[in-house]
């Protein structure tokens, strides 16, 4: 008959051992000798945490109730490792890569450090985990008492105590094992050496029984496989919603649960373990319940009815006289159970720490706690009292809910709570458009939640009457029937309301809201990761050199700046140079100078990489990102600036540029009008000197009378011409539009250019001429008279000719005048239509050359061109206008 | 007198006005009425003065200023210029050239006479 003592006394020498296997883990890491410590065995064993005592003694337990429903707790870890490159890749690198400490960390670091994120999803670790711990608990003491059964009565308080033994001898490991070193990796050796060892004693323990059961006790397979058919078991008929709830689950919770966490991304040393783990691990699981259901089928067939199938491994080799046996399988539960309390208490104090105690307590020290040294020692106190507090935590829950039938649905209820984490994991690492504000909604939403539809029901909280009716006596608030959703089990109705609500939220509220530059930054790393190099291994701090500061101050400040500083200083210090002792004081006023030319985060972040109190962290780096990222941002708002400021400055060029073209163009304008006024005033003034002397023969003074005339009727045109010019170029010249055939408007043109009488022959062809057009007629006619004028004046054929020739397509009428004269150079084409362009043939002066300007001008009013027809033999000359003016928008 | 000017102008009325102006006087008036050839021509009439319009066909008056001073004539030979554009610039342009007297159009008979007078016989321009 193996004793209570007996069992007090294995458990002591099974936890001496697993002292001793840490302490000599931890000590072959610090000379160097990880081989083995390194090896991919070794992380998959450790992975192992997740089978807690709930899945040593309990997926018996479910076996025996709900028949193969305790597959999907397998099922779902097996399905993410698996396809591991999917997401466990990705999150061990990230791990790795952002030196994450625990999942609270992870998530919090993604959404721009995020100090309430963290504090939430601690919680929310806390809270679920806390349950669970009691649990491990729990099932230590059942143990316990499954071997001493004839003396219940008198000993629950032993077995109280018993938990608050192992409670107590838990915490001591832990904060030896847990808090030894700090380093930035957060790597225990010591601890997963241990979990290793435990995973294979657990293992163990439950083949030997399940090989009992099926070859000792059943006869062998066959016989197994006809008690499990002849079993209630082969009854039991699967629920979907529940298989395909716990399924997802249990996979969530791989990923999210803390412990589970600790051990696969932090605890990780090479993130090729995972590709012997991606198999490996299934296989362990696949082992640990391969007899589950022989010995759920066997322990309901043998034991007594009544007997709780949730301690079938330990019960049914004490019943069958196997007491080694079941002394193993009982190590093989507290194993269980010290591996998980172990981790959880190690994953949750490193959050609680990091993310409660230590902000609150540098907030209460104020700017100084971050430059004295001691900030190590705080963090591992921190760090030991949280463990305490969890351990605490766990116990009282255990005290105060202890022996309830509530705690054997703990296990899922958790497993709920921490997948609650899921929506913004995967969107935080695989969504670059997911906001803090987005993780915050989801999670308080999914938090909230469960809460309320499971883990307050579960641990039997709320009223009966509350359960019934719903809050505030609304049916559509009641816990389990969520918004009228009634008939579904109730895990599977929370799982899914908050996991719907929760996703929700985290996808709108992340739509909506724009993320700041250190969430954007962080969002690309976490999302990006494997597009970054394998570099960055980490800094390795020195002992401050404050020679190296002198150094960067002189580049940052200035050499003139920075000598003068550390002169001032080393003076304060009662020194002679330029090297003052790095004090804190020191080093503080070097910051605060720093942060005046390169912001304070950098400055600190700087000043810290060479001062060496500790290395850079994670969070001073993006800080320094955060804060260039800033600058990018402001310069980028800069460069607008003067990119704005370069085109306004390339459009005044331009304006000036045109305005001296004009100007120019102006004095080129008026210096032709001065030369085309005072030729002809030259003629009359000189011919009217002539004329006042007297004594002149009467046919010169006729002829001299004639000139001063004739020159008197070319100023006079020219000054028409001028200010008909300026009036058209003004926009002033009001079209008068009228109805006319455009044979009358020619008509009426080649009388008034006396055309029709003199030597030049004019043909026409008037059928094309019966066009209706709706103009202004007097205008063309104008332009008409030019033209026949130009004709006339130019034309030196013998028989001079103009041919006038009209056709009309789509609404748009040309009108051609071509003479039989040489036409006019290519090389004066051009130019034919600017002001003053008058052709170097004085032969038949009387223009002033702005005949065809005025042309052009009129024709541009009436909505059409004039131009000169290159290739017709003599000059030629096209114009084109609308059958009907489109009216000018002023 | 038999001493002779080349008139370059384009002008017919101008033309006539000038040279019944120095005929009168007992000039030899020469014609040339375009910019092209006329440096030519000054070589091959070799006049006592030259009366040069700016604004000519073909080549400014300028050009011709330029090319008589840069040696087709004789260094001394009196240029006088014409012009009917009457900014100043026209006469720091000539003046910088190396013309000889500058009028601007319209101008007095009796100015016109006095300056081609004065630049033959090598006397600076009274007038302008």
């Amino acid at each position: 008959m193996v004793t209570f003592n007996i069992l007090v006394t294995v458990a002591l020498v099974y936890v001496a051992a697993l002292f001793a296997v840490a302490f000599y883990a931890d000590r072959s890491a610090k000379k160097g000798r990880t081989k083995w410590l390194r090896s991919p065995l070794t992380y998959t064993l450790s992975l192992s945490v997740y089978c807690t005592a709930w899945t040593f003694y309990g997926a018996v337990g479910n076996a025996a109730r709900s028949g193969l429903e305790y597959l999907t707790i397998y099922l779902g870890p097996t399905l993410v490792f698996l396809g591991f490159w999917v997401l466990l890749r990705k999150l061990v690198r990230i791990g790795r890569a952002e030196r994450i400490t625990s999942i609270a960390d992870l998530i919090s670091s993604r959404y721009g450090k995020s100090t309430a994120l963290a504090v939430l999803v601690t919680c929310l670790a806390v809270t679920g985990t806390t349950p669970y711990i009691a649990l491990q608990l729990q099932s230590v003491t059942l143990s316990f008492a499954a071997f001493v059964p004839s003396e219940a009565g008198g000993n629950l308080a032993d077995l109280n105590s018993t938990a608050l033994w192992v409670a107590a001898g838990l915490a001591v490991f832990t904060i030896l094992f847990g808090t030894r070193n700090l380093d930035a990796n957060e790597r225990h050796h010591g601890v997963v050496t241990a979990i290793a060892v435990e995973a294979i004693v657990k293992l163990v323990a439950l083949l030997a029984v399940g090989i009992f059961v099926v070859w000792g006790v059943s006869g062998g397979l066959s016989d197994t496989l006809q008690i499990i058919e002849a079993s209630p078991v082969a009854e039991w008929r699967p629920d979907a919603g529940r298989w395909v709830g716990m399924t997802f689950l249990s996979a969530a919770a791989i990923i999210c649960l803390p412990r589970m966490f600790q051990v696969m991304v932090v605890e990780n040393e090479d993130e090729r373990h995972l590709t012997v783990a991606s198999w490996a691990f299934p296989l362990y699981l696949m082992l640990m319940s391969l007899f589950v259901l022989p010995i759920a089928v066997v322990g309901l067939a043998v034991l007594p009815e009544g007997a709780n199938p949730d301690l079938f491994v330990l019960t049914l080799p004490l019943a069958l006289d196997q007491e080694l046996l079941a002394m193993l399988a009982f190590l093989g539960g507290f194993s269980s159970a010290t591996s998980m309390v172990i981790v959880a208490a190690i994953a949750l104090s490193t959050m609680v720490s990091n993310h409660i105690v230590l902000p609150l307590w540098l907030s209460m020290q104020g700017p100084k706690a971050t430059v004295s040294g001691d900030v190590r020692n705080v963090m591992i106190l921190s760090r030991r009292i949280s463990i305490g507090a969890v351990l605490a935590l766990g116990y009282a829950y255990f005290r105060v809910t202890g022996g309830t039938a509530a705690l054997s649905s703990i296990g899922l209820v958790s497993f709920a709570g921490v997948a609650q984490i899921v929506p913004a994991l995967l969107g935080g690492i695989y969504w670059r458009g997911a906001t803090r504000r987005g993780a915050l909604a989801g999670l308080i939403v999914g938090f909230v939640i469960w809460g309320y539809t499971l883990f307050v029901p579960a641990i039997g909280l709320l009223p009966d009457s509350l359960m019934q009716n719903g809050l505030f006596a609304m049916s559509w608030l009641r816990p389990q029937a969520l918004f009228g959703l009634v008939g579904l089990d109730p895990l599977v109705h929370s799982i899914f309301w908050s996991m719907a609500l929760n996703s929700v939220a985290f996808l709108a509220v992340s739509l909506v809201t724009f993320p700041s530059p250190i969430e954007r930054l962080q969002g690309a790393a976490f999302v990006n990761v494997f597009s970054r190099g394998e570099s960055g291994a980490g800094y390795v701090g020195g002992v401050a050199e404050t020679e190296d500061l002198l150094v960067m101050a002189q580049r940052l400040l200035g050499a003139r700046e920075a000598q003068t500083l550390f002169q001032q200083s080393a003076k304060d210090q009662g020194k002679l140079g330029y090297l003052p002792d790095p004090t804190p004081e020191f080093v503080s006023t070097l910051e605060r100078e720093l942060a005046g030319s390169v912001g304070a985060a950098t400055a600190h972040a700087m000043v810290r990489q060479i001062d060496g109190n500790a290395a850079v962290s994670v969070q001073d780096l993006l800080a320094v990102a955060d804060e260039s990222a800033q600058m990018l941002e402001y310069s980028s708002q800069l460069e607008d600036k003067s990119r704005e400021l370069e085109q306004t400055a390339r459009q005044l060029r331009d304006a000036n540029d045109k305005l001296t073209a004009l100007s120019v163009q102006k004095d080129a304008f008026l210096s032709q009008v001065s030369h085309e006024l005072r030729t002809p005033m030259t003629s009359i003034r000189s011919f009217s000197e002539f004329l006042m002397e007297g004594g002149m023969k009467a046919p010169d003074r006729k002829r001299y009378s004639k000139i001063i005339h004739d020159e008197s009727i070319r100023l006079t045109r020219l000054l028409d011409d001028l200010l008909d010019l300026s009036f058209l170029e003004s926009g002033q010249a009001a079209m008068n539009d009228q109805t006319a055939s455009l044979h009358d408007v020619l008509d009426r043109a080649v009388s008034s250019a006396g055309a029709s009488k003199g030597a030049m022959t004019v043909r026409r062809n008037p059928a094309d001429e019966q066009i209706e057009l709706r103009t202004d007629t007097d205008r063309l006619s104008q332009v008409f008279i030019n033209l026949i004028s130009n004709a006339q004046k130019y034309c030196d054929a013998q028989a001079p000719t103009l041919d006038i020739s009209v056709s009309e397509k789509q609404g748009q009428v040309d009108i051609d005048f071509v003479d039989n004269g040489s036409g006019i150079p290519q090389s004066q084409q051009s130019i034919i239509f600017e002001k003053f362009a008058r052709l170097s043939d004085h032969s038949s002066a009387g223009s002033a050359g702005l005949g065809l300007a005025i042309c052009r001008e009129v024709m541009a009013r009436l909505g059409g061109t004039v131009s000169y027809l290159p290739g017709q033999g003599g000059a030629a000359f096209r114009v084109s206008l609308p059958r009907r003016r489109v009216a000018e928008a002023a | 007198m038999g001493n002779s000017v080349l008139l370059i102008e384009d002008e017919p009325n101008i033309i006539e006005a000038i040279s019944f102006l120095l005929e009168r006087d007992g000039w030899t008036v020469r014609l040339h009425t375009e910019g092209v050839g006329a440096v030519e021509a000054v070589a091959a009439a070799n006049p006592d003065v030259v009366v040069l319009d700016v604004m000519l066909p073909g080549r400014s008056g300028f050009d011709i200023l330029r090319e008589l001073r840069q040696g087709a004539a004789p260094a001394d030979l009196p240029v006088l210029m014409l012009t009917a554009r009457g900014q100043t610039k026209d006469r720091e342009l000539a003046e910088s050239y190396g013309v000889s007297g500058f009028m601007t159009k319209p101008f007095s008979n009796a100015e016109m006479l006095q300056t081609v007078r004065d630049l033959a016989e090598g006397r600076p321009p009274s007038g302008s």
